[in-house]
Order: structure tokens, then sequence, then C-alpha cells
């Protein structure tokens, strides 16, 4: 009995030995990404670029403020030459750190301005938009009101869903700031508090609920939808509401990336940016993740309002880079604990 | 009862060859121990210089009246969870290990793993089950029933940690039962105790250890546990972690939270101290006798249908409804690609963390429970400050040392597996301490006296006796390094994936079908070593 176990001990250390000493080799071609974005949407892409330039491009998946997190206490020793963020608010707060490089000029000029730092440390790669996300059977889109205000009102109450602690919420709440004045916010959100909102962890829980008729409504990013119908079908009790009004409810924000200032393979991470913002890689984030494009010229599939019909907010996401005092404000309102 | 068994005077055992027997146990156990808790400290270290950093005052932020209360409710309900927990593992240890109860190895197997589930995982399949809205309500729509109560809050909480931690208490308790001297019970019995006094009289005493040890695991697991409460929405102490390091602007703020949380750990730790110096259990001979059988006659099916709606709840609904979402995924055309890769690096991580903790907790171990003495017990409780802290600030706090002073082993596997050792050592330090517990030093004293050098007899004596909370103390470790995520993102060598991160990955952005397969995975993976030492008998 011992002996055997024994046996399988040391067949277990050998190939954890062997699993242990195989981390990749360094080569002189590596781009090491820090990734706040899933691989599960991101990966594909990344792959082709692999395959295209045979260059050896390693990713570490996290979560975003996780990932910033990492890279500031990192600081002049981190193993990253990329930070690929969800939102602008963890490129934001790696680039006042210090830590993010200018980029070159010709990888700035391929994002209109609205969509990358004023700085010129990152650029958007894709574009996502707020919504409202309603379930089918509880509402009709006549019901819905213009713009996110409308939700004030009484008649939302026990309806609406949301999730102060997600990334994009907050800087959406930030753009209000900037939109509406400190004051209107600060009633917004108590106005929606009024209404006994239900509290989810993030956009996939509300879809989630929305469209199993726990919530009527729910303010989300646009995309999430379309993994859900993808998954469950056109039974899927949810769609998507683009709040026709404009305003604040429909900001059009972005995923973005940025080079750190640590990193020695920045020509590769120059040429990396670039194939995110070819058309080929925009085209693929329109059709694959159902995210706008971030440079103008790329169709559309037919799910997706073009972003001039949003009436998105006319507001730099730079400008967006007082997360602090979002949160201070959320949590005076009592919206955070 | 205590009196029945305890040795008379216990320093006179190290009196053979005294010098030699100190030197060795100084450099075999104090200084491992030593280094070890040391290590483990280092991330106190990092919440310090991280806390102090902070512009805000900390004072304020710390006892805002709303840091207060949701103090209050990670109180609360970690002692509800530890509560419930006990609730379901005292009797399933029990009808599992004493009676002849049918399928009860199968059990056994069974009622370990929702250890595996991870916490978010577990509260998101709880939610679309028995959600207002979810899975149950659908059955329940042709009769009427629109909207089923509220899950969320307390109760749902309540019921998501208690489903997720039970295996705690319950793997502690079974070690005690296997570890206990049946002749103590035979004695109970001929002195005309019936056979319900003799469990309270005589062996609930001496499952006390176990289940103090695995319930101080339920209620630390309970305080740091995030993924739970945030989807179950109520607001912990370790929610409010969370959402300062999600707000991502002020690390300080987050590190003095992390360390209130620590010293409400060091107050449970006291406490639990205080509770345990009361009794010490010796068998004089373990397994001597072979244990009596209880036959449970007609309690047979009650005993059944416990068991079996406990697994229902914990394990089957989650599995199910992951072969729901795999099958429903791929019949609308969802690609799931093969984890080979994933699975073996679960399994070698897992288990190669496990034996490394198991090895670094057996030194502490022993000098807390054959050298009880102040310095002992301050490094025992020590191994436990990592359980008490989130994973992600134990994360941190490995970037900060390892990328700056460790850089060699920054992001490579021995890190990580520190890391684990970290989080996860107190598992070990428990299990293994509950057993050595019921070791009389009788017999490693005869052991020594025979001329055997310390280390011989702990393996020749010592190490088959306690082998119930080596294999409790492996399995634990093992399993909660299967679905760890904080540690594995943050640390790991890059492009290291396992069966959790590819979960956490695809649920994350919506791709159901995708998780489900390595969560599916991660629950059959985990069975294979829990049923090889349930069916050996080690545990």
């Amino acid at each position: 009995m011992m002996n055997k176990t024994k046996i399988s001990l040391l067949f277990v250390f050998f190939f954890a030995f062997l699993s242990a000493c195989s981390a990749a080799p360094e080569t002189d071609q590596t781009l090491v990404i820090y990734s706040g974005r899933s691989e599960t949407l991101v990966e594909p892409i990344i792959e082709l670029f692999r395959q295209e330039t045979g260059a050896d491009v390693q990713v570490r998946y996290g979560n975003t403020a996780e990932m910033a997190a990492t890279l500031l206490e990192e600081g002049a020793n981190s193993p990253a030459d990329l930070f690929w963020a969800q939102d602008p608010g963890g490129l934001g707060a790696v680039a006042e750190a210090g830590l993010l490089a200018d980029l070159p000029e010709e990888i700035l000029s391929m994002v209109p301005e609205q969509f990358r730092s004023p700085q010129g440390n990152w650029v958007g790669i894709s574009g996502r938009a707020r919504v409202v996300v309603y379930n089918t059977e509880a509402v009709s889109p006549g019901d819905l009101p213009d713009d996110i205000w409308g939700f004030t009102d009484p008649a939302w109450e026990g309806r609406i869903g949301w999730a102060p602690t997600n990334g994009s919420f907050q800087v959406m709440v930030t753009a209000m700031r900037q939109v509406w004045g400190q004051e209107r916010t600060a009633e917004w959100l108590e106005g929606i508090q009024a209404n006994n909102p239900s509290v989810y962890d993030g956009n996939t829980p509300i879809v989630a609920a929305v469209g199993a008729g726990e919530v009527a409504v729910g303010f989300v990013n646009h995309y999430y939808l379309y993994r859900f119908l993808a998954e469950e079908g056109e039974t899927f009790g949810a769609r998507n509401y683009f709040l026709p009004g404009g305003g604040p409810g429909s900001l059009v924000m972005v995923a973005g990336s940025g080079i750190l200032k640590t990193s020695n393979s920045r020509e590769l991470a120059n040429q990396f940016l670039a194939y995110l913002l070819s058309e080929q890689a925009q085209v693929y984030f329109t059709t694959e993740t159902f995210e706008y494009p971030v440079r103008p010229g790329v169709s559309l599939p037919s799910e997706l309002v073009p972003i001039g019909q949003l009436n998105p907010v006319d507001i730099a996401l730079g400008d967006l880079s007082d997360l602090a005092g979002t949160i201070e404000l959320l949590q005076a309102t009592g919206v955070l604990p | 009862m205590a009196e029945l068994s305890n040795p008379g005077r216990p320093e006179t055992r190290w009196q053979v060859n005294a010098p030699r027997v100190r030197l060795h146990s100084l450099l075999m156990l104090w200084l491992p121990a030593i280094l070890l808790v040391g290590a483990i400290l280092l991330p106190l270290v990092y919440l310090w210089l991280r806390a102090v950093q902070g512009e805000q005052g900390l004072f304020e932020l710390v006892l805002r009246p709303s840091t207060l209360r949701i103090l209050g409710n990670s109180l609360g309900l970690a002692a509800s969870v530890a509560f419930c927990s006990a609730l379901i593992a005292v009797p399933i240890a029990w009808l599992t290990v004493r009676t002849d109860l049918p399928l009860r190895r199968l059990f056994s197997v069974l009622t370990a793993l929702p250890l595996v589930i991870p916490s978010y995982i577990g509260a998101y399949l709880m939610v679309s089950t028995l959600g207002p809205r979810g899975l149950v309500q659908s059955w329940l729509q042709p009769l009427g029933v629109e909207r089923l109560p509220s899950i969320y809050g307390f109760p749902g909480a309540l019921v998501v940690l208690t489903l997720l931690t039970f295996p705690y208490t319950l793997l502690s308790v079974r070690a005690s039962l296997l570890g206990i001297d049946p002749a103590l019970e035979d004695a109970s019995r001929v002195l005309g105790r019936n056979r319900w006094q003799t469990f309270w009289r005589v062996v609930f005493p001496q499952l006390r250890p176990g289940m103090a040890a695995g319930s101080l695991l339920v209620v630390l697991y309970t305080l740091r546990d995030f993924g739970a409460v945030s989807i179950m929405r109520f607001n912990t102490f370790t929610r409010a972690i969370y959402i300062q390091y999600q707000s991502l602007i002020d690390r300080s703020g987050a590190a003095a939270l992390a360390l209130v949380l620590v010293l409400l750990a060091l107050g449970l730790l006291a406490a639990e101290w205080g509770i345990r110096q009361r009794g010490r259990h010796y068998g004089s001979s373990p397994k001597a006798v072979a244990p009596v059988q209880v036959a449970l006659g007609r309690w047979k099916w009650p005993a059944m249908i416990f068991c079996s709606l406990v697994v229902l709840l914990s394990l089957l609904i989650p599995a199910v409804n992951l072969v729901y979402w795999l099958v429903r995924g791929l019949g609308a055309g969802e690609q799931v690609g093969a984890l080979w890769a994933q699975t073996w690096n679960s399994f070698w991580i897992s288990a190669v963390a496990a034996l490394v903790t198991m090895a670094s907790a057996l030194p502490v171990v022993v000098l807390s429970v054959r050298r009880p003495g102040r310095l002992s017990q301050v490094l025992e409780r020590s191994t436990y400050l990592g359980f008490a802290m989130p994973g992600v600030v134990i994360a941190l706090a490995l970037v900060f040392f390892g990328s700056n002073f460790a850089t060699l082993i920054y992001q490579t596997s021995p890190l990580l597996i520190f890391a684990y050792l970290v989080l996860f050592i107190p598992q070990a330090v428990g299990s293994v301490r509950a057993s050595l517990l019921q070791v009389h030093p009788n017999l490693e004293e005869a052991g020594r006296s025979l001329g055997r050098p310390p280390l011989q007899v702990f393996l020749r004596v010592t190490a088959p006796l306690v082998r119930p909370g080596l294999a409790v103390g492996f399995a634990l470790v093992f399993l909660t390094v299967m679905k760890e995520l904080p540690a594995t993102l943050i640390l790991s060598p890059i492009g290291f994936k396992t069966l959790a991160t590819s979960v956490w990955s695809a649920v994350s952005a919506a791709y159901f079908a995708q998780a489900a397969l390595p969560a599916l995975l991660l629950i059959v993976v985990s069975s294979v070593p829990m049923a090889f030492l349930i069916l050996r008998r080690d545990l």
C-alpha cells in the first residue's frame, strides 16, 4: 500500500516538475500583455496576431481593477509590456501613476480624439454603449422613458436593476457629473434609490435577471445581451433599449490599451496596437464581441444601432477620470457602503 | 471525561538523550516553524506599509458607522454559517463513519465535493435555481406561482455559504471520529450508559477539537468570501474591501480595512484558543479495537433522506444546472474547447501545493501539541492569519515582495505554491492538530526509549496514527487550491490556466456553456483523490 502511494506521489512530482520547468522560454520577440478583458473575448484576435507576425505573445488574464493594482505594485519592475483594460478607469489609474509611455502619433491618429487619452498614453480599442435592457413581457419599448432621468419616476418602483460596483456604471455616473453637475447627479441617484432598485454584482447578473423577469429593466453595457441570445436563443426574454434622448444614459465608452514605460518590446507593442486598430481586428470586435469599432468606416452588424444615432453626449473619455469623486458621491448618497 | 485519559506528567518524556533531542527539535521543529510563520506574516507587513501611506484619515474610514455596521453583518453571517454547517456536518460524519448507512462511502465522497465549487459560481447557480424567477419557479409556473420569495440578502448568503463550507466541519469531525479509541465507548457501555448517553458524554466531547477546527475554517472562509455575498447582495466587510480595490483610487483604504479584518480574526483565534484549552483527549490504543458499527434499523431511511437532501442541494443542483448550461449552449451552436492543459494544471498544482502545505504545517502542529508553551501557541495561531485575509490582498502583497525583492521566483509556480500555502495552511494545521491531540505521547516515548531518533519515531509511530488528520488536511488544501482564483490569476506563471480560471473567464463574459465544462471537470477531477483517500480508509 505504502509503496503504491510513494510511486504515485513520485509520479505527480515528476510531472509537476516537468510542468514547472517548461515555463515559456524568453525570446527577444516577446510581448507580455496584462489583460483586464476576458480571455474568451480577446484570445482569438491575439492568436491571429501571433499567426500573422510569428511573435511570442503571452497574456495574463484577470479583472481590470486587480490587473491595474498589480501593475501599481510592480511599478518599475513590471514584466508587462502592455495593459489592455476593460474600462478607462483602470487605464486612468495606471496612467496617473506615471506607468504608461507616450504612444506614437501614428497610433494615436488612428482613433478619434474622443476615444483616447488626452495625454496620449492610451487609446480606445473597442467601444461599448450604455443601454437599458428590458424584459419584453413586462415592458414594451413605448413605455420606456426617453432618457435615463425618466427612471426616477415612482412608476419604476421595484422594477429597476443596477450594479453600482461596476466600473462602467461608475464611468456613466462620472459622465453625469460632467454633464448634469454634482447636484443633479445626486438627485438622480437618490431618485433611483427611492425606487428601491435591486443591486446586482455586474452586467451579466442584471441581464440574466431581466431576461428571467426578476426585474423589468436594468442599466448595462450593450453587448451582454447578444451573449445571452447566442446561448439561449431568440426566446430569451430581454432586449436592449437605446435611449433615444441621448445624454449620459447613452454614453459610449471604450475598452482601451496602453504601453508600459518598463516595456522593452515597444516596437512589438506598437505593432500590436496598430493591429488591434486595423480594419480586420475592428471587424472582429463588431461581429464577434458585438462591440463598436473605434475608427470610422467599419460597417456594423444589424443588431447594433450606429453610434451616430445614439445621440451620445459630447464628452471626451479623458474627462472621465475623476473616479474618486464618483465613488465619494456614491457613498454620500448611500448607493455604495 | 478528560481525567479518564490524561497522562500524569508529560514533562518527563524528554529525558532520554536530552541535549541531542533539544538540538534536534531546534533544527527540525522550531527553526522551520519560525521561518514559516515569518513568511506567512509578510502580507501583514505589506498591509501596514500600504495603510500608513494613505492620505485619507484611516481611523475615520475604519470607524465610519457604515464600516462598523458591515463588520456586524460579517460576524453575524460567519457565526450563523458555522452553526448551520455544524448542524449538517456532525450527523453526516457520524452516519458515514459509525453506522451501517447504505452507500456511506459514496456519501463520504460526494459530501466533500461542494468545497471545490467557487462561491461565485455556487451563488450564481443558486440564484438561477431558487431565485425569484429561477428554475424552480418556472416548474411551479403552471401552478400559478409567478415569483418565489426573494432569497437575496442574509438568507441567500447563509444558505449558499453553508452549502459550500459544511465540508470543512464534516471532514474535520470525520477525522476526529476515525481517531477515537473505541475502547472508551465500550467502557461507557459496560458502565451502563445507553448509546445516546455514550454519544453525548464520550464521543461528542472528543469531537470538539475537530468541530472547533472545522468551524474556525468556516468562520474565516465566510469572513473573507466575496463571491457569494456579492451575488446575494449582502454587505460584508470583505465586500467593502473589494469595493475599495475596485475603485482603484485608494489601495491604502483597502489595506486599512483588511487590517481590521485581521484584528477581528485575531480576536476569534484567541477565543477559540480559550475554548480548546479545556479538553485534550487521548485514546490509549487507537484502532486496536474495531469501532462499534451502529445498526440504524428503521432509522436507515430518514438518515438516507437527510444525506441525499444535502447532496442534492449542495452538489446535484449545481451540477445539473451546469449540465443544462452545457446542453443548451451546445444546442445553440456554442463551441466548447478541450481542457487537457487546464485539467492537468489544476491537478498537479493542487496536489503539490497540498503536499508542500502539509509538510510545512507539521513542525508547527507538533510543537503546539507536544510542547504547549506560549511561543508554540503563538506560532500555531499565526498560521491562521493568511486565511483571514481576502485572496486578492495576499496576492498583491506577494506581487509587492515578489516583483521588488524576489524577481527570480516572481510569477513562477514556486511563488504561486507559496501563496496557496499562506492562504490555506490553517486547513492543514487544524486537521492534523485535531488528530495529533488524540495520540497519546506515551506511544512516542516508547518509540524513543527504544533508541529511535525523533524523526523516525514520528514517521513510524505518530504519522500512521494521525493518518486521518493528514488525509483531511491534504483533501482540504487540495480542494480549495482547485478553486482558488485571485492568487492564481495574479501570481501564476504567465499563460498558466487552470479549470477555475477557465470557469471565471467564461462566466465573466457570459459564455455559460464554455463555463459549464470546466466547472463540471473541477468537480469530477476533485472527486478522484477524495475517492482514493476514502476508499483506502485513510479518511
